[in-house]
């Protein structure tokens, strides 16, 4: 079974702040981490390589500094892991960015690919699902659980809104993974010092994939989603908190109501 | 001289802290309230690598290095000083005299369930008679045939009664001093040893502190670690390379307390303030941050000296008596910054405080690493 983790690194915080001047987020001084869903991803993928062998593949575009996540994965129990890096690739939209990732793919041999939902800093949810299209390939996202896993088939617990499906689907695939889906494991102690001396985080530039990527698909300008603007959320004042008893509660809220002229 | 952490001890230091604070933290206050040991964590340690981590991968171990093992007691312990102590005593006083004076089939035999965790260790030493005054040993170890056959009793023994494998020294012949003292490999359930009394202390109640019991114990001959009359000098650098572990034990601990006061008194207001905004406050975190951070300087030098194979015998003395003296200082300076509620059990400062305190007492005493400290400095 060969497995591909799509994972990306951000920042860790859910209270990302953008510059107010250029709308870009401001990373200086925020810790980065491994993006939640797809680090759940990446539990997935060592389970089921526990459980059925195989091979688990790391896959990352971002920045050099991203060399870390991916340390990290390995420390976790990955084989081995790639990088897709290039000043190339900067400015890449979620098409841009699942395009390439794809074009990455389709250099790689395996039956299961796997991607977080969606990453803590964009919350788009359109990678993963936009990379299956692009290989063509049947994908399920959201998926919660996973209920059987053979060399052949997976059967998958997928969140819906108000219920969930069991979804069994054949290899090659994609899966779009939600944090909730499992605890990660610690990196370990013999994982961290593998993860440096024994095993290599692959580099591979746009000159690597260019024989599976269209050019116009690449970075900023292959990117088609335009922001008009970003602008950090006002903060609203500082709540108010009461612990009343039921009856209480409704009279201050009523009264509350009032005040603001919404009743 | 480099004084950064590298990427490789950077992503330990990460994955330490977040095992630290989700297997680790949440037990520390029942661990010391039921003088409970963490039966619960051993094996978490063991299969994240922790229980063989400065030793080579071909007995098991984790090819690690001494700054990393260091790290992990220092970042165990700011959460749980038992905790803290269960290691540092199984890999430094147990594991490393092993590997570092063992023949190659005591490594072989003992080392890779114990580096892999399967088995925990624990050292022999201290008797009711023989506590900084070392080389006054009464267990007797006579040799008879094939066999030792083992006589006496040891105290203040952390892990024992959990342990599976003893470092035990004893007195091989009386008529030579030190140089008739020796030291054994012996199992538990041999016949013969027994788990005595627990101690009831003041900190790191969770730890198992027992005496051990010696009555006509047989131990196979081939049990000997190193040549008849070396166990005194075996002992000495075994704890030359404990003390390493005690130090960065005490300067979790003092860690600890400063990140719990500075949570605490940004929280806390009076007189219309948050008690952060006083001088008072900011010049005692100050102090004790500083203390903390020279104390982690001298552990660190020391660990790797020992790593790189240099004289370090006065470093470990060195960082172990400032760091077991800042963590009182340090702990002692946090509960008072959280006034009445330090001194509460609703907070973990008071533990720390009662914590630290083992640190000036155990493997050596302060008045021990001056002695040493000392030496170094050839003034005695």
């Amino acid at each position: 079974m060969k497995i591909v983790v799509c994972v990306k690194q951000v920042p860790d915080t859910t209270e990302v702040k953008l510059d107010p001047v250029t709308g870009t987020l401001i990373r200086d001084g925020v810790p980065s981490i491994i993006n939640p869903d797809d680090k759940a991803g990446i539990e997935a993928a060592l389970r089921i390589k526990d459980q059925v062998g195989g091979m688990v593949t790391i896959l990352s575009m971002g920045p050099p500094q991203a060399d870390v996540a991916l340390r990290e994965a390995l420390a976790m129990g990955a084989d081995e892991a790639i990088l897709l890096t290039d000043r190339a690739f900067a400015g890449a939209d979620t098409w841009a960015t699942s395009s390439t990732i794809a074009a990455a793919l389709k250099k790689l041999d395996f039956d299961l690919v796997i991607a977080g939902r969606q990453a803590i800093d964009g919350d788009t949810a359109q990678v993963g699902p936009q990379i299956a299209e692009h290989l063509g390939i049947p994908q399920v996202s959201y998926v919660e659980g996973i209920e059987e896993v053979t060399n052949k088939k997976i059967v998958l617990k997928r969140q819906f809104e108000d219920r969930y499906h069991i979804v069994e689907v054949k290899y090659p695939c994609l899966i779009t993974t939600l944090a909730e889906l499992n605890p990660p494991r610690y990196m370990s102690v013999g994982g961290i010092f593998d993860a440096y001396r024994e095993k290599t985080v692959q580099v591979w530039s746009l000159d690597t994939i260019k024989d599976t990527i269209d050019m116009a698909n690449v970075g900023l300008a292959g990117s088609p989603t335009k922001v008009k603007k970003s602008f950090t959320k006002q903060a609203k004042g500082a709540g108010s908190k009461y612990e009343v008893g039921a009856d209480e509660a409704v009279n201050i809220i009523m009264t509350k109501l009032a005040e603001k002229f919404i009743i | 001289m480099d004084f950064k952490l590298s990427r490789e001890h950077l992503l330990l230091q990460e994955m330490y802290r977040e095992f630290a604070e989700k297997e680790v933290k949440p037990l520390a206050e029942e661990l010391d309230e039921e003088e409970r040991f963490p039966v619960e964590t051993v094996p978490k340690l063991a299969r994240y690598g922790f229980l063989g981590l400065p030793f080579p991968k071909e007995y098991g171990g984790q090819g690690g290095d001494y700054l990393s093992y260091a790290m992990a007691i220092e970042e165990i312990s700011k959460v749980c000083a038992t905790t803290g102590v269960v290691l540092s005593a199984h890999v430094s006083l147990c594991c490393a005299p092993i590997y570092e004076f063992g023949t190659e089939e005591q490594k072989k035999k003992y080392l890779p369930s114990l580096l892999k965790g399967e088995k925990l260790g624990a050292f022999g030493l201290t008797e009711p008679n023989a506590g900084t005054d070392a080389s006054m040993q009464q267990t007797k170890a006579v040799l008879d045939g094939d066999k030792y056959i083992l006589n006496g009793t040891k105290i203040f023994i952390t892990n024992s009664g959990y342990a599976d494998v003893y470092i035990i020294i004893a007195m091989t012949d009386k008529s030579k001093g030190t140089k008739g003292i020796s030291a054994f490999i012996v199992e538990k359930d041999t016949p013969g040893f027994t788990v005595g009394k627990k101690e009831k202390k003041m900190g790191i109640r969770g730890s198992s502190t027992c005496e051990l019991i010696f009555e006509n114990c047989v131990i196979p001959k081939e049990n000997l670690i190193g040549k008849e009359g070396q166990g005194f000098g075996i002992a000495m650098k075994t704890l030359d390379g404990g003390r390493i572990g005690i130090a960065a034990q005490a300067l979790g601990i003092a860690e600890g307390a400063i990140d719990e006061a500075v949570k605490y008194v940004k929280e806390r207001k009076q007189f219309g303030k948050r008690i952060s905004q006083f001088q008072n406050t900011q010049f005692q975190l100050a102090d004790m941050y500083t203390k903390a951070q020279a104390g982690q300087m001298l552990v660190y030098k020391a660990a790797c000296a020992k790593q790189d194979k240099e004289p370090y015998g006065h470093l470990a003395a060195m960082a172990k008596l400032y760091c077991a003296e800042m963590a009182s200082d340090v702990t002692r300076r946090a509960v008072q910054l959280l006034g009445g509620y330090g001194y509460t059990r609703e907070y973990p400062l008071e533990r720390m405080m009662r914590d630290a305190k083992i640190t000036e007492i155990y493997e050596g005493t302060s008045e021990v690493q001056r002695m040493v400290i000392s030496g170094f400095l050839k003034v005695n």
